[in-house]
């Protein structure tokens, strides 16, 4: 039996996340406490906001030992979305924010000289042959580049999308990325992602 | 490479979207969230949803629509109207709204665009703004800020006011020409280049598109990310109605990139 759990802080996007769930005819369930991953198959962490706030909340809400426990220990499968994957890594940039780690790596900002930043719209992920839908003033870079899924360019080449093991993360929204978005969400729940 | 976004826009009385031409003489259209997955399902890149009467009214955004409209549509889209606290913020964006417009309110309290940058972050606030062109040398810029349904006017120049948002926190700016507006004759292109100089977040050209040429004037000569399209795809008042796809496939072929 699938259980999707969405974490939900008060500055995420978890409502529209579930809304994509519910259209792919399946059920997700918010998760607000430690105890409402327990029986999780699948854990999503949205993020808007800064990766200082979305960090703080995950302390306040106690959720970081148990997300530990279910995605490193447990090997839960596991998507984190635009700042929930930026906070992925080891370090932002952003309100100079030490991150949970699990991925080797940094998050920098757009250089604003160069490009509008934020970034917003629809950019091309060359390796998932698709357009998504970014919002982004950061974005991450992995320090093993073999994580890296996708990668689109805005001033510069960036990761746009990455996986490791359980491990799943787009800088992207793809709750908002039309047919696309939807599609590689569907993928995520059945595990036939590539 | 980041493409060209065309936004349609919607104004609602009721649940329903209506179209006027320069703030005036509503006409209803369609049910919001049907014209709204039609749009979606044409390969629109964003929607906006204007609640113009909750301002006037004095109540919060009807967040049914907002609601209804979430259900249906899995691609971005902002609501504004009748927004005046972080809880009506909250509200709309938890109905699955991705980002808040504010633009009288904004003007009444600056403070509101600190405040919803801070609790949700920046890229959740686009400043719409009304601008008029003005002669009077006070506006050093040419254009003053209206509010209201564009029928006050502020006293604010529009560069200035526009530089005060991005400072505030706003992520995106969205820029209407109140003289454009409704009349089809194509976006007020010089408006766009000095909000381009003004401010380093992207903006949204809105008024006066009524032809494909006008979207691929506003993209070459300017650096506007973003389009508003309205009249041109469903106002019953034109007699000729342009596809989200005549309109990408037109840009495309003259090189603008888009999401095709």
């Amino acid at each position: 039996m699938i259980k999707i759990k969405v974490i939900d802080y008060k500055a995420g996007n978890a409502p529209s996340v579930i809304h994509a769930v519910e259209r792919l005819g399946l059920t997700g369930e918010y998760a607000r406490c430690g105890d409402d991953l327990k029986d999780a198959t699948h854990i999503i962490l949205p993020g808007v906001g800064s990766a200082g706030a979305t960090m703080n909340s995950l302390r306040q809400m106690g959720l970081i030992a148990p997300l530990e426990t279910a995605v490193l220990e447990n090997k839960i499968p596991f998507l984190g979305i635009c700042v929930g994957m930026q906070i992925l890594f080891e370090h932002s940039e952003e309100e100079d924010t030490r991150c949970l780690g699990w991925l080797k790596g940094r998050v920098v900002k757009f250089d604003k000289s160069r490009v509008r930043v934020p970034q917003m719209g629809w950019n091309k992920v060359e390796q998932l042959s698709d357009f998504f839908y970014f919002v982004n003033s950061y974005y991450a870079v992995p320090q093993d580049t073999d994580v890296i899924w996708g990668t689109a360019r805005y001033d510069v080449e960036f990761a746009a999308a990455v996986k490791s093991g359980n491990i799943y993360a787009t800088q992207f929204h793809a709750e908002k990325s039309g047919e696309a978005g939807l599609l590689l969400l569907k993928n995520f729940f059945e595990e036939v992602i590539c | 490479m980041l493409t060209k976004r065309l936004i349609a826009c919607f104004d609602i009385i009721d649940g329903r979207v209506t179209k006027a031409v320069r703030f005036q003489d509503n006409i209803d259209v369609a049910p919001a969230h049907e014209l709204a997955e039609s749009m979606y399902r044409a390969q629109i890149d964003e929607l906006i949803f204007y609640d113009i009467t909750a301002s006037n009214e004095q109540r919060p955004i009807d967040i049914k629509v907002v609601a209804s409209v979430a259900e249906k549509v899995f691609i971005p889209f902002t609501v504004g109207g009748g927004i005046k606290t972080l809880d009506d913020m909250y509200a709309a964006l938890k109905a699955g709204a991705e980002k808040i417009s504010v633009d009288s309110m904004a003007v009444r309290n600056p403070k509101i665009i600190e405040q919803g940058a801070k609790a949700f972050g920046s890229q959740c606030i686009v400043l719409s703004t009304q601008v008029k062109r003005t002669s009077e040398p006070k506006f050093k810029s040419g254009y003053e800020v209206f509010i209201d349904g564009a029928r006050v006017a502020t006293g604010l120049d529009a560069v200035e006011w526009l530089k005060q948002g991005q400072e505030l926190g706003a992520g995106e700016v969205c820029l209407n020409s109140i003289d454009n507006d409704g009349t089809l004759g194509g976006y007020d292109i010089e408006l766009m280049k000095l909000a381009e100089n003004a401010v380093s977040i992207p903006l949204i050209a809105s008024g006066g598109a009524g032809e494909p040429r006008h979207l691929l004037e506003l993209f070459t000569q300017t650096q506007s990310g973003a389009a508003i399209i309205s009249s041109m795809l469903y106002s019953p008042r034109l007699e000729r109605n342009f596809s989200v796809e005549e309109l990408k496939k037109e840009l495309s072929e003259n090189n603008i990139n888009v999401r095709i």
